[in-house]
């Protein structure tokens, strides 16, 4: 269990303060790309501080990919937090190639008519529309994802805009505060999705945590020419370091295939975990799904990830391929910056 | 005073903080995670929000589930949120699909809806009355909430909103629906210490 300084309330504070800038900013005739306002006591639906607090839910949990009702039986029978749906799973889109797209609304229906947790769904990145048809659709979370091709190669979402919250992807501080700042509520590691190789994810979450251990040390003026390089507002890079962390939740994604590794991207400073192949690619979905979830919200215990460990069999993990024989168009994680 | 929080899923890390916050106003105390079974010599225990399908299903693999039951059957004092009430309630429904296989404390005299509000588009914060335990109106959220419906025997609600139980009490025993650990107040952490040391 990790201590920090700041509550959630402490931190949605700080969102807020922004908004009350947007508001200002608006009312004097400005484009403003900030958090909007609550304004009554009512109940009310869909606010900031709503969207952040859905992925606090899922912390030490892990989410599964899923393509049909059957697979996301199984991930909801292994203890999964939330299941991803989505057409073909990040190897296959891999092997398949051509253009990858959200999934069917119709399986997307099924999945959330037939299980208790929540549902998420992916759509390309800028595709404002495929989010929003599945913020219509109901969908609990949307994934503005780099396994699918993408629809804008210059923009994401503004999900400001939306009052369902999004996960999107990073590889270093600059990636993720970019996405929180257009209305990110949760971030995951690229790493390299679909190989069954944890690599590429290590190396991201790593390269944010030294990042913010850079910035925390930084003087003010430092700080000041980082988030500009960066792109980022200031204020949000200013939080981070006193934070310590992301101020959002922050999950490891791409090539997490074993008890092992999701343990491992745990230990690094993950919150949880995304198992997108590694799953429904293995031998041996059931018992390996149950075996990552128990690694994941027991990872600080060697005896429960070696007892995880020994509930799969490394001869039914999913193959897995070597990043290097990647060429660079083969690449999922260069995408949307 | 030692308080544990079930650390394997959700917001475990909010409520530890939250937690320490009020001892540290009562002068003191400490805060643990609990995970195994050895973990459990607490004077209270806090059942944090998150899938309480997970939590279940991990706690029971652990052998933490059954020894657990039997302390707060025997009076050790719990406070569940939101998944956490639902571990705590003897009759659990969901709203989309009825019944399901979980696994569960079941010790309060209680009855709980699922995702009674819908999805995370229909989560919504509300402003809460804690007038009875001596709270002021404060802002939670509800996140793909459940609600109480129906209290029985020594078991009575501490807060509604539009008619629906949110906050309950049995001994020492606080089921709350929406998340305090979120919110700007520590007043239901602080009441849950003082029920705790009756």
């Amino acid at each position: 269990m990790r201590l920090y300084e700041l509550s959630f309330h402490e931190i949605e504070e700080f969102f807020y303060r922004l908004a009350e800038v947007r508001d200002v900013l608006k009312g004097d005739g400005y484009l403003s790309f900030l958090p909007e306002l609550r304004t009554d006591l009512s109940p009310i639906q869909g606010t900031t501080y709503v969207k952040h607090a859905f992925p606090i839910f899922q912390k030490g949990g892990v989410v599964m990919d899923v393509t049909n009702v059957e697979q996301a039986g199984i991930a909801e029978e292994a203890g999964a937090v939330s299941v991803m749906v989505l057409d073909k799973l990040p190897y296959d889109v891999r092997k398949a190639g051509g253009v990858a797209r959200m999934a069917d609304p119709k399986v997307i229906e099924e999945v959330m008519n037939s299980i208790t947790i929540p549902v998420m769904a992916k759509v390309r990145i800028g595709h404002y529309y495929e989010a929003k048809v599945l913020e219509a659709l109901g969908v609990d979370m949307i994934d503005e994802s780099e396994v699918l091709t993408p629809a804008d190669e210059e923009h994401h979402i503004n999900k400001w805009e939306f009052k369902v919250p999004f996960v999107n992807g990073a590889r270093n501080l600059g990636e993720a505060l970019r996405r929180i700042s257009e209305g990110g509520s949760m971030i995951r590691t690229k790493g390299e999705p679909g190989t069954g190789n944890v690599s590429e994810a290590v190396k991201h979450m790593k390269i944010v945590n030294s990042e913010i251990r850079a910035v925390k040390f930084m003087s003010e003026e430092d700080r000041v020419k980082k988030a500009r390089e960066m792109q980022v507002p200031y204020q949000l890079l200013e939080l981070t370091a006193k934070l310590n962390r992301l101020p959002v939740v922050n999950f490891a994604a791409g090539g997490i295939a074993t008890p092992a590794d999701a343990a491992l991207m745990m230990w690094l400073g993950s919150d949880g975990i995304f198992v997108g192949s590694g799953i429904f690619k293995s031998q041996d979905p059931l018992e390996r799904a149950k075996a990552i979830v128990l690694a994941t919200s027991c990872w600080e215990d060697p005896e429960v990830v070696l007892e995880a460990q020994k509930m799969i069999s490394e001869h039914k993990s999913m193959m897995g391929m070597d990043i290097r024989t990647l060429k660079p168009e083969e690449l999922m994680q260069v995408r949307g910056v | 005073m030692k308080v544990g929080v079930l650390a394997y899923q959700g917001s475990f890390e909010e409520h530890y903080l939250m937690m320490k916050r009020v001892l540290q106003e009562r002068g003191g105390g400490e805060v643990i995670q609990v995970k195994r079974a050895k973990d459990l010599d607490v004077d209270a225990i806090i059942i944090p929000g998150g899938e309480s399908t997970t939590i279940g299903m991990i706690a029971s693999r652990l052998g933490l589930l059954e020894p657990l039951k039997e302390k707060i059957t025997q009076g050790l004092p719990v406070m569940g949120t939101c998944a956490g009430a639902i571990m705590l309630s003897k009759d659990v429904v969901d709203a989309k699909v009825g019944k399901k296989n979980q696994p569960l404390i079941g010790s309060m005299n209680s009855s709980v809806v699922r995702n009674y509000y819908g999805r995370q588009r229909e989560s919504f914060e509300a402003t809460v009355d804690l007038s009875e335990i001596d709270g002021e109106k404060e802002r939670f959220v509800f996140i793909r909430a459940p609600a109480i419906t129906k209290v029985w025997g020594k078991a009575r609600a501490l807060a509604t909103l539009n008619d629906v139980i949110v906050m309950a009490q049995e001994g020492g025993m606080l089921a709350t629906t929406f998340h305090p650990e979120l919110s700007g107040t520590t007043k239901v952490h602080s009441y849950f210490v003082e029920i705790a040391k009756k």
